[in-house]
């Protein structure tokens, strides 16, 4: 493909085509070939009357997706895997090594650091984020005059996302001027030094996540609106205090939220990257407390140039990532509480309901 | 026959005492939550001396209003700026875009294999991005694009199968009529999409086009791994590495922080109906 980039690009030099875009004019005359061959192709087959013509407009219509995920996700995942079994620094041609760096990733005492930084923040961040923003979307559930000046105090932090908060937060826990230990100082407590303690650096980031749960939060919320009013009503009606009420109707309700909310959460803790890198680029998480997965992974990539180890990498992640979302989901029939599961029951209450 | 009664609306909301606890909860966090936020706010109007004085304190100020000029001026803010934005609304066109085009697909026209290709795309939900960085990074140094913002813009016109899937579900919602009354009148699936679906789609386009805009003026991971020149950087790249041009300036880093984050902040109130919409809708359904 270089060759045929290199060719094209030379080609629109001669054509006095702008250094800066001859490379995306490149790619742009190869896409329109590749598409000029499935739209002669598709075209054959509809008049051979093998497709009907929506099949073929269907596939029209798609194939933007289905050329990005061919050269984005399953070429990239494909080429990966053969990368994964070879030996390169982008210099030389790979050189085939086997299972060699699978075997390396065994026995590498960073990958085994980044591994248990990268899950234990999951383990942690995740439920204290779904706690503390289910509570407060049941907080800001409460008719109470102003809430909606609340409702966008606790969301605005989470604006502040990426490197403006980590620089942001890097001062807030900064050891001698930060806002953290000043606030500990006014209660006579010496605090600790944050981000610049190993023993303290990976809790500190975890606190930083819970800031931004204002997002999470609106998920919530906008699910505990959809409870029907009636289920409430009858409870009350029936007896159950505001705990059972809580328990029985309001948290059966939301659990698909909390599902939604625990998986995409779970899978986005697993790639944290720029709280690790910012932070450590700023001499902060002293002895790697602070090396991610993934930032482990760039680094192996686009530090140390070992493509065919970080490739190794790669796929471990990505095994890692199916094997904890596949045990949510398996978990999730313990707890998750779908409506369509009783679809007759349901039916009868609507029907109920429209009769009123 | 007794009928029971209808809860008033003082039971419903609960006791006095909860509602007190409720609210003061309310209050204690919402301040604990906005203070760092104006602490950065304060902190970026002082004098490097007021900040070793001030600590946790949000007073005084010394209103040094040349923090921003001056935090700005020492970086090529416009340069900077000018690559953000390139980089952030190219792709919030480009993606606004394509997945209505394929959402639309997905959603009205029955084809064979288009069950099994949605799964396709859900599927691919789940994938984190990471798992593919190294083979992007070789096709686009392949392509020539290296050290250019093309590697961030050009997968976005391909579509994005989270924004695919709501656009699907926002046109599953819309009546099925409006495209048999346009296909007996001859029109073309292209015409209907373009001038039935796409100009009803506003809700859908504005949640769109402002979770693609805050995602990709945040954008950091394809920053650091593309961007290595001052040329092309982008404001998130350039905030990271601002330590190493300024030193410990803490009131120079907040201001240039404060700016970063303001464009995000602005969209917001501009549109907080729209925002919170799409991301209730992303959870609801």
């Amino acid at each position: 493909m270089e060759d045929i980039v290199r060719g094209l690009e030379d080609l629109l030099g001669r054509l006095h085509v702008h250094e800066g875009l001859r490379p995306i004019l490149s790619l742009v005359i190869m896409l329109a070939a590749v598409f000029a061959v499935l739209l002669a192709g598709l075209w054959g087959a509809v008049r051979a009357r093998w497709i009907s013509r929506n099949t073929a407009a269907f596939w029209i219509f798609v194939s933007p997706w289905i050329i990005g995920f061919l050269l984005f996700t399953g070429g990239p995942m494909a080429y990966s895997l053969y990368l994964s079994f070879t030996d390169w620094n982008l210099i030389d041609p790979p050189e085939f090594v086997g299972l060699a760096n699978y075997a390396e990733a065994f026995t590498d005492p960073d990958l085994g650091q980044s591994i248990k930084v990268t899950l234990t923040y999951a383990a942690v961040s995740v439920p204290l984020q779904t706690v503390l923003s289910l509570a407060v979307a049941l907080l800001m559930n409460s008719k109470v005059r102003g809430i909606h000046v609340f409702r966008t105090i606790w969301y605005l932090p989470s604006l502040v996302t990426g490197v403006a908060q980590a620089v942001l937060f890097i001062w807030v826990f900064n050891p001698s001027y930060g806002l953290a230990n000043g606030l500990l100082r006014l209660l006579g407590v010496e605090g600790p030094r944050w981000l610049f303690d190993a023993g303290w650096a990976l809790p500190t980031v975890i606190i930083m996540s819970l800031w931004t749960v204002g997002g999470n939060m609106v998920i919530y919320l906008a699910g505990l609106q959809d409870i029907a009013k009636e289920l409430y009503e009858a409870a009350q009606i029936d007896g159950a205090g505001r705990w059972r009420r809580l328990w029985n109707i309001t948290l059966p309700q939301v659990s698909p939220v909390i599902f939604f909310n625990v998986v995409t959460g779970l899978i986005y803790a697993m790639q944290t990257f720029t709280q690790g890198y910012v932070v450590t680029h700023n001499g902060g998480g002293p002895s790697d407390s602070l090396l991610f997965y993934v930032l482990y992974l760039y680094n192996n990539a686009f530090s140390f140039f070992r493509m065919g180890y970080a490739s190794a990498l790669a796929w471990i992640f990505f095994i890692m990532i199916m094997v904890l979302t596949a045990l949510v989901f398996r978990g999730s029939a313990f707890w998750v509480y779908y409506e369509s599961q009783r679809p007759k029951e349901r039916e009868r209450r609507v029907r109920a309901h429209h009769a009123h | 026959m007794s009928v029971p009664t209808m809860p008033t609306d003082a039971e419903r909301r609960g006791p006095l005492g909860t509602r007190i606890l409720a609210l003061t909860l309310l209050v204690v966090g919402s301040a604990g939550f906005v203070y760092p936020f104006l602490w950065m706010i304060a902190t970026a109007l002082r004098t490097p001396e007021g900040v070793a004085h001030a600590g946790a304190a949000l007073w005084p100020l010394q209103w040094q209003w040349s923090n921003f000029a001056e935090g700005l001026g020492s970086f090529p803010f416009l340069t900077y700026l000018r690559n953000s934005l390139l980089s952030t609304l190219v792709p919030v066109v480009a993606v606004v875009f394509s997945s209505s085009l394929v959402g639309f697909a997905f959603a009205r026209i029955r084809a064979r294999g288009a069950g099994v290709l949605f799964a396709v795309v859900l599927s691919t939900l789940l994938l984190p991005q990471e798992v593919t960085i190294v083979p992007q990074f070789i096709l686009f140094r392949n392509l020539d694009m290296i050290d250019t913002l093309w590697p961030i813009i050009v997968p976005t016109f391909f579509g994005s199968a989270f924004f695919i899937f709501l656009y699907r579900q926002f046109y599953l919602r819309l009546p099925e009529a409006l495209t048999d009354a346009a296909l007996i009148d001859g029109a073309g699936w292209f015409r209907i999409w373009f001038s039935i679906y796409l100009p009803l789609s506003r809700p859908i386009i504005i949640a769109t086009a402002v979770l693609q805009f805050m995602s990709y003026w945040n954008n950091f991971f394809q920053a650091a791994i593309y961007l290595t020149t001052d040329r092309w950087k982008t404001l998130p790249l350039a905030l990271a590495g601002f330590q190493s041009v300024n030193g410990t300036d803490t009131p120079l880093l907040m201001a240039t922080a404060l700016v970063v984050t303001a464009p995000c902040v602005l969209l917001f109130f501009v549109a907080q109906r729209h925002i919170i919409g799409g991301i209730s809708f992303t959870g609801s359904k």
